[in-house]
């Protein structure tokens, strides 16, 4: 399938926030509605998992088969709207520099790493740690742990049903714009797998840049 | 410090590995999944049966499992779809997790031979009997809004049902993950775009569901939201509780993959 891409309007000198997100560690902010967040993948090849919830509410948070079902189609990519377990738009991609992203693979953990890989890499730093420790500084613990988004994640899935996480096609510096609808808790875990190809095998640090609404 | 040579050694040895999983996982898993079972088949014997349970179209109900029961779905009039989410009885934070089990069985497909997983890297359910194999994992139930864009009107629907249910389990909507509906031929064409397919759907399709540890589950008799029936394509459901045998060492569910080995020695270990 070919992806669609389309260029940021956004300037980067007058983004409002800059960070460098290390190598297999986790992120949080809270987000208003109207502000714009990118994610650059610095390096390439770099799988970020994301999950979203109400800052008012966030037993309302986003929800993977909701936004598939609304949307019609498997895949994330530019003018997907990402809609909560109430079904309302929590925010949409708003431009997209790489067109391949995935919210149906979940997040790697320890124990499904086990599953997958063999004993010995249960042992190894999973994105579900990263969640866990992230979200329990807002009170939230792995019940509040749902299917995520992964950008710069590349699983296609075959007609047939074949379901497989392949190399990464993002580039160095590749991005793409999340645009809030509403207020959120926006989290990330830059994800630390190294058995399959998510990662081009070595997890790299990546970006992330917030603007404020109308400020391009 | 690891040197770069030793890392470029070790990425290495990961892609051989991950290249030998995907192998085993999509080309010899696909050989050895049994074939689907016949409509006529996998009697019941009347003493196995522990309890039986018709659902009114557009209800749910709620079910709890002990390792070495199964549950028996039935859609008599193969018009019905079952939504299902389930927990583990003694630790609801362990629940089913769908992206683990199409990621780790390298599919979407559900079929007779797969596996359901935990959050936790084991079996909550082992599909030992399977009809049509036309099962949907990725889009999900009905919702209010879904509803309402389908009838015209905002009816009975999964999200509501599954909230309800999990009421009555002492659980809340922060319990409620992604769901796996049974009777629902969901498939994808090449451009990722969902398509439902009416013709794998036939009057008595059924599944079972061997429980591999405790559980509990709600399930919602639902039409599901690419049904195109309109109105609501939904008529009344049948689950059968039943003893069955437990999953023997050469048991097809357990032996079909080096994954579903792996999940299955990590939920034993919970019981032995």
């Amino acid at each position: 399938m070919t992806a669609l891409i389309a260029p940021s309007p956004r300037d980067a000198s007058k983004a409002s926030y800059s960070h460098d997100i290390p190598a297999e560690r986790p992120w949080s902010q809270v987000l208003k509605r109207g502000q714009t967040l990118r994610i650059i993948d610095s390096e390439g090849q770099q799988a970020v998992d994301a999950l979203l919830y109400d800052l008012a509410d966030p037993t309302e948070r986003y929800s993977a088969q909701d936004t598939l079902r609304t949307q019609g189609s498997a895949y994330v990519e530019l003018g997907t709207r990402l809609v909560s377990n109430k079904g309302r738009v929590m925010a949409r991609i708003t431009a997209d520099s790489c067109g391949r992203h995935d919210t149906s693979a979940g997040c790697c953990s320890c124990e499904s790493n086990a599953v997958r890989f063999g004993e010995a890499t249960k042992y190894q730093h999973a994105c579900r740690e990263n969640f866990i420790l992230e979200l329990s500084k807002y009170g939230m613990t792995k019940r509040d742990i749902v299917a995520n988004l992964n950008f710069f994640m590349n699983v296609p899935i075959d007609p047939d049903g074949k379901f497989t996480v392949v190399d990464g096609i993002s580039a160095p510096e590749n991005y793409v714009d999340i645009t809030m609808d509403i207020d959120v808790i926006f989290v990330i875990s830059n994800c630390p797998q190294v058995n399959n190809p998510c990662n081009g095998f070595n997890p790299t640090p990546i970006r992330v840049m917030i603007w404020d609404q109308d400020r391009f | 410090m690891t040197s770069l040579e030793t890392k470029r050694e070790i990425a290495e040895a990961n892609r051989r590995r991950y290249e030998e999983l995907r192998a085993a996982g999509q080309e010899a898993t696909a050989k050895v999944l049994p074939a689907a079972t016949a409509l006529e088949a996998a009697l019941i014997a009347p003493d196995a049966v522990i309890s039986r349970e018709e659902v009114a179209a557009d209800w749910y109900a709620i079910v709890r499992l002990r390792r070495g029961e199964a549950l028996r779905i039935v859609d008599p009039s193969g018009l019905s779809s079952v939504s299902m989410i389930g927990w583990r009885d003694e630790d609801a934070s362990e629940r089913i997790n769908c992206a683990d089990t199409v990621k780790v069985q390298w599919s979407v497909a559900l079929s007779k031979g797969r596996v359901i997983l935990s959050d936790m890297g084991r079996v909550l359910f082992s599909l030992i009997e399977d009809t049509s194999g036309s099962h949907d994992i990725m889009v999900g139930g009905s919702t209010p809004a879904s509803t309402l864009v389908a009838y015209g009107a905002t009816s009975r629907n999964t999200q509501e049902n599954f909230i309800a249910g999990a009421a009555k389990i002492g659980l809340g909507v922060r319990d409620i993950p992604p769901c796996v509906t049974f009777f629902a031929p969901v498939s994808l064409d090449a451009n990722g775009r969902f398509i439902w397919n009416q013709s794998r759907k036939r009057p008595g399709d059924f599944v079972d569901l061997r429980a591999e540890m405790n559980a509990v589950l709600v399930l919602s008799n639902c039409a599901h939201p690419l049904d195109p029936a309109r109105p609501s394509a939904a008529r009344p459901v049948v689950l059968v509780r039943h003893r069955v045998p437990p999953a023997a060492a050469d048991d097809p569910c357990r032996t079909g993959s080096p994954e579903a080995m792996r999940a299955f020695e990590f939920t034993d270990r919970l019981y032995a």
